[in-house]
């Protein structure tokens, strides 16, 4: 008999339960299913939607599950026909001022209020009336903000600020006008927002959505001017899986070329390649700081979101981010010039298409400074939710296709580049190539466990030759923002900081498949087994370590000479500037 | 020399003007310098003083002037009233009979301070005891009346214990709205451990038509100070914030002045009274927003996020402002605490019910011949207070219901009028206490339009988190809309039964979970007048413009001014004939309503 439990009765069946969770925690703990919607496990506690109500005896009003406490001896009731009707009748309320175009809809199939509704039982509707109409923002490059249909169950808010630390969204006005929007209803594009599109991975309607383009990816596809060149980035391949009702974690790497050469695509590229070459830029450019005292600790900046989040946040520590592109970015680069090259092709007439987990990818394909020789180095951005549709639509059997290899010369890589899709990847690619750069000797154990896993700061020590390298990872904007708050109070703390914008870093990204039913978005099972995916894919691999892979070798010897060199530092290194946003005059978030 | 001549020349007058908003507003500023200039001229300034003080209550009878000795206490007092009151009154000892509010009524346990007034003899000012009578921007007014002599006795011979105690003792009650037993809550604060912990005043007073925290703020700001004092002291707080709404300046005005008075007096700040007790106020603006006088969205509002409620529990004594353990109670809760202390939890029993003890202020408003605010024992019965202290339904109408609570409180028919004032009693017969609101309507209104409009107000004030609040009450607005409009359907009344019941239940905090209270008590009470507008097309009240139509009667002379006004055309007839209003063409304007004469046209 343990009794540290408390005693419970949940529709008169009792329980033992442990005391100091919530009703619905205790109940899930016991078989039932209590229906919810505004709650997330990984955020606060809202307490708004009010579908997880139940009665307790005792108390006069119906409780939100979600967020009421057990007590010994409480008698909960989760299914009484009142409650059932109560229920019923708030979902009602939701749809009534909800657009209900679900055909058309971008989630139609995908949708918690559909589902919810479904369950619910609302076969017929009592209380239609006015309903709520706002223009769409369409100002961003990745996400669309659609207000008509939100029904501010705040997950995306809180995402917002607790998980992201942005604070971009906010709830405005009162009562029946209440809108989720960003500060003085700023359009996206001139907001805080850094497109890092974890609002959508929340949001249960489609009140958040990636800007699609794959309708003007289908066109181009069909014009035969254009040279197609694919590149798919590592954590597409370790949740599109899920799109089509397989679990987490299923590499589908060949499916999707195979899919994407079906498409029409002239040239897949794996970004894992790239990823190889960011980290001989980036290793050799941590080498070359640890050497010469240059500003240290060095801060990745694959990761888009956080491009802008430090622009916006950080531009006291603009000095100490890596001017190495990121992958997708150096990837398009050598296809607009050294593959053009190759092919003989005039690089105007090649069409680049990055395949990512990404919405923030969207963005930063836009930014003028990673343009190359004046072109746009990537022209269209694809998320893996968008390329998961492009491939029903196409009519393709995904799940039983028969695997293809990317091409060359862009398509051989290392297990280095495919665990940079989970956070603490880059971090321990580039330690396994700084290691054996610097000391001329292979690092043996080249699994970096310490810098493994989902915690939000994970630091570690490696030694280099004599000298001991402190290295951190965040992932997640909040973490890089806890991270961030270490360097600022001591620069000396940290060698090299590795910053993921999105939490579990590309596996999590803002553009990955939906949830599927009964999962949650953000779930850490899913995130492991994608991350497992990945670990995978590494250690199947014989070439390890990013400055092994025999392409990146070749593409120094025969073009860009050696890292860090005139071409690298014109073609796959970047610059970054201050960004402040509207009101703030200093880094220290001063608000005028 | 007359003898009354006599008997002025020997007295030395204390002459106060009311100082609240509304007097203020009624011009009472106006009144001192033109009593300054008449007392001069008369030679009457060295044997008088002018002082200002707080609301009396009377409101709708000022601007207020009291002239003392004699507690003659004049009303709607006009610049040129004055020569007449001093000349009168004060040279001649003659009280200005047409502007004395008292009348000849047999003795009230006010008499001492106010005189023979009905409207205070069933009245019982104990938060209120100052209001009126002290300058509330004088502290050594204050001090002149036991001010500060409670906290001086908690800190030197009681242990914050004790305090609790007496406090828990009393049995006083959260005056917000809920009544939670306020000696508890204290208890839960002052059993926790983390620090620093705070107490809030929620001066966020936000009902249409309330005003009782104003005026106990701008009529006697130290009780509230010091009750707060008591309360830190209590509970181990160091800290205590008045959040009050930014749209009270004069009482915002008189709390920040009684503050910095305190503290200049040692009576907040380090070590108190040379004890080892530390406690300062600040304060802090509301922007308006109704739902903030709930206590978590309140928490929000001063944290600086926005004001939204939480679930609770946690409650904010265990968990409140940044977290940490925090008293929130209201203006009236905190101005009762000083004479617990000084008076005794014994004494304090002995006033109202069994249940709940002590007073209640009000703010009585609507179709009643004294509005303005009371304070009356608990267990004061609705009659005693809209009959007696209100002094009956004007111009001869019959008394239709009165609601209670503010907003979210029900409307109660006549045969609620004995209900006695307490927590449970008006919850049983189907309203609440609330904050204090308490509007009179007779029979010239119309129940589904009443309840339109504290549903309005309440769903324009809904924070907009949760679900059945915001939707919920917008779907019932449109339905009460669409009845009062005559296109009601059958099925209508069960719909908002149906929605308001579960939005009772449902919503997160007690503005949802009160908001469907006009409607629902309307619909038990004067069910018949929402089937009459549905099924009938009738308004009983004829308030429901789209439900009345004009018609002229055979009183009509055939002036004709009727013709002339409607702006549709829709009246015609002869000079000297009656006239004839075209049904088809009528826009119910009632422009000609209001101009006829004749009593011929009416309403049907």
């Amino acid at each position: 008999m343990d009794n540290s439990k408390i005693t419970i009765a949940i529709n008169d069946q009792e329980y033992k339960v442990d005391p100091g969770q919530t009703i619905m925690q205790a109940a899930d703990k016991c078989g039932y299913r209590i229906p919810r919607l505004c709650y997330h496990p990984k955020l606060s506690i809202e307490g708004a939607c009010r579908v997880c109500i139940v009665q307790v005896e005792g108390i006069r009003n119906y409780v939100a599950s979600c967020a009421y406490p057990v007590a010994n001896g409480m008698k909960i009731y989760t299914n009484t026909r009142e409650l059932r009707q109560a229920r019923r009748d708030i979902v009602e309320l939701l749809l009534d001022n909800h657009p209900l175009d679900c055909h058309t809809c971008d989630r139609d199939g995908n949708c918690e209020l559909q589902r919810l509704a479904y369950s619910m039982g609302l076969r017929q509707r009592h209380f239609e009336g006015e309903r709520k109409q706002y223009e769409k923002d369409l100002s961003s490059t990745s996400v669309i903000r659609d207000p008509d249909k939100c029904i501010l169950c705040g997950r995306c808010v809180r995402m917002c600020s607790e998980i992201q630390g942005v604070h971009c969204l906010t709830q405005a006005h009162r009562g029946f006008n209440t809108v989720v929007m960003p500060a003085y209803n700023q359009p996206f594009a001139e907001s805080v927002c850094t497109a890092c599109g974890q609002c959508i991975n929340v949001c249960p309607t489609a009140s958040f959505i990636e800007k699609n383009y794959t309708q003007e990816l289908f066109e181009k596809l069909n014009d035969p001017n254009l040279i197609t060149v694919a590149q798919v980035a590592p954590s597409v391949r370790a949740a599109i899986g899920e799109a089509f009702g397989l679990p987490p974690g299923r590499n589908m790497e060949g499916q999707i070329v195979a899919a994407l050469r079906h498409m029409g695509f002239n040239y897949i590229f794996d970004t894992q390649f790239s990823a190889d070459l960011t980290i001989m830029e980036e290793a050799s450019e941590f080498l070359e700081r640890v050497q010469s005292k240059g500003p240290l600790p060095l801060i990745t900046s694959c990761s888009s979101a956080w491009m802008k989040y430090m622009e916006q946040f950080y531009p006291d520590l603009i000095e100490n981010i890596s001017t190495a592109k990121s992958p997708m970015s150096m990837a398009s680069a050598m296809i607009k010039t050294y593959f053009a090259e190759k092919i003989k092709a005039d690089p105007k007439r090649i069409l680049s298409v990055a395949f990512m987990c990404c919405t923030a990818k969207k963005y930063e394909a836009a930014r003028p400074e990673l343009n190359v020789r004046g072109m746009r180095a990537t022209d269209i951005v694809i998320t893996t939710r968008e390329l998961a549709w492009m491939v029903k639509s196409s009519g393709i059997d995904f799940v039983n296709i028969k695997p293809e290899k990317f091409d060359e010369p862009l398509g051989l890589s290392s297990g280095a580049g495919a665990i940079f899709g989970v956070t603490g990847g880059v971090m321990e690619a580039a330690i396994r190539t700084a290691y054996e750069l610097y000391t001329g000797e292979t690092l043996i154990d080249i699994e970096l466990t310490d810098i493994r896993g989902f915690k939000g700061v994970k630091e570690a020590k490696v030694m280099l030759d004599g000298q001991e390298l402190r290295l951190a990872v965040a992932h997640g904007l909040g973490n890089a923002h806890q991270a961030l708050e270490m360097v600022r109070a001591d620069r000396s703390r940290f060698h090299f900081v590795e910053v993921m914008g999105c939490p579990g870093g590309c596996i999590g990204g803002g553009g990955q498949p939906y949830p599927l039913v009964n999962s949650l978005p953000l779930d850490e099972e899913s995130l492991k087994l994608r991350a497992q995916a990945l670990y995978g894919l590494d250690r199947e691999k014989t070439i390890r370590r990013s400055h092994e892979n025999p392409d990146v070798q070749r593409l120094y010897k025969e073009f860009l000479g050696r890292p860090l060199s005139e071409k690298s530092h014109e073609l796959l290194h970047t610059h970054y500037k201050p960004h402040l946003p509207k009101g703030i005059v200093s880094p220290n978030l001063k608000v005028v | 020399m007359t003898k009354e001549r006599e008997l002025a020349v020997a007295t030395t007058y204390r002459i106060i003007v009311c100082d609240g908003t509304t007097c203020i507003n009624r011009g009472s500023r106006n009144l001192i310098s033109r009593l300054r200039e008449q007392l001069e001229r008369h030679g009457l300034a060295d044997r008088s003083t002018i002082s200002l003080s707080g609301c009396l209550g009377m409101c709708d009878k000022g601007p207020i002037l009291v002239v003392n000795p004699g507690y003659t206490i004049y009303g709607n007092v006009t610049e040129a009233d004055i020569p007449e009151i001093v000349e009168e009154h004060l040279l001649h000892n003659r009280p200005v009979a047409r502007l004395a509010i008292q009348e000849d009524h047999l003795y009230n346990r006010f008499f001492r301070v106010f005189g023979d007034a009905k409207f205070f003899g069933k009245q019982m000012r104990i938060t209120l005891r100052n209001c009126g009578i002290i300058d509330p921007e004088n502290i050594d007014n204050y001090l002149s009346l036991r001010g500060y002599e409670a906290l001086a006795r908690v800190l030197t011979d009681m242990t914050p214990e004790s305090v609790v105690a007496e406090v828990e003792a009393s049995g006083l009650r959260g005056r917000g709205g809920a009544g939670f037993p306020t000696g508890m809550k204290w208890k839960f604060t002052a059993a926790q451990k983390a620090t620093p912990k705070y107490v809030i005043c929620n001066a966020d007073e936000g009902d249409p038509g309330a005003f009782m925290d104003r005026s106990a703020i701008e009529g006697d700001p130290h009780t509230v100070v010091e009750g707060m004092a008591i309360g830190g002291y209590a509970v181990g707080a160091s800290k205590g914030i008045v959040y009050i709404r930014a749209e009270y300046p004069l009482a915002i005005k008189r709390i920040t002045k009684a503050i910095e008075d305190a503290r200049a007096h040692g009576l907040l700040g380090e070590n108190i009274l040379g004890s080892s007790f530390s406690f300062d106020i600040e304060i802090r603006l509301g922007a308006g927003a109704f739902v903030c006088g709930e206590e978590t969205a309140l928490i929000h509002s001063i944290e600086g996020t926005r004001g939204m409620p939480r679930p609770r529990p946690p409650y904010p004594s265990v968990q409140g402002l940044f977290g940490l353990p925090t008293v929130i109670n209201n203006v009236e809760t905190w101005a009762n605490i000083p004479v617990i202390i000084l008076d005794g939890a014994k004494w304090f029993q002995t006033v109202g019910t069994e249940t709940s003890k002590g007073t209640k202020v009000f703010a009585l408003a609507g179709k009643v011949v004294n509005t303005g605010l009371i304070e009356v024992p608990m267990g004061t019965s609705l009659r005693e207070i809209i009959y007696d202290v209100g002094g009956g339904i004007p111009g001869g109408k019959k008394f239709k219901a009165v609601q209670t609570g503010g907003p979210s409180g029900g409307c109660l028919p006549e045969q609620y009028l004995d209900t006695p004032i307490d927590y449970e009693s008006l919850a049983k017969a189907g309203s609440i206490m609330g904050s204090g609101g308490m509007i009179v309507i007779d029979e010239d209104s119309c129940m589904v339009d009443i309840a339109k409009f504290f549903l309005e107000f309440t769903q324009n004030e809904s924070c907009g988190k949760c679900t059945p609040c915001r939707e919920g009450t917008k779907r019932m607005l449109e339905i009460l809309t669409r009845i009062t409009e005559g296109k009601g359907r059958a099925g209508d009344i069960e719909k908002l039964e149906r929605l308001g019941n579960m939005i009772k239940k449902a919503s997160l905090c007690g503005l949802g979970q009160s908001a469907p209270n006009p409607v629902l008590s309307t619909i038990k009470n004067f069910r018949e007048e929402y089937e009459e507008h549905i099924h009938q097309g009738r308004c009983r009240a004829r308030v429901c413009t789209n439900l009345v139509t004009y018609q002229i009667t055979e009183k009509c002379v055939g002036c004709g001014a009727c013709r002339k006004v409607c702006p549709v055309v829709a009246i015609s007839g002869t000079a000297k004939k009656q006239h004839v209003i075209d049904q088809d063409k009528c826009v119910k304007c009632g422009m000609c309503f209001n101009t006829c004469k004749f009593d011929a046209i009416v309403k049907v």
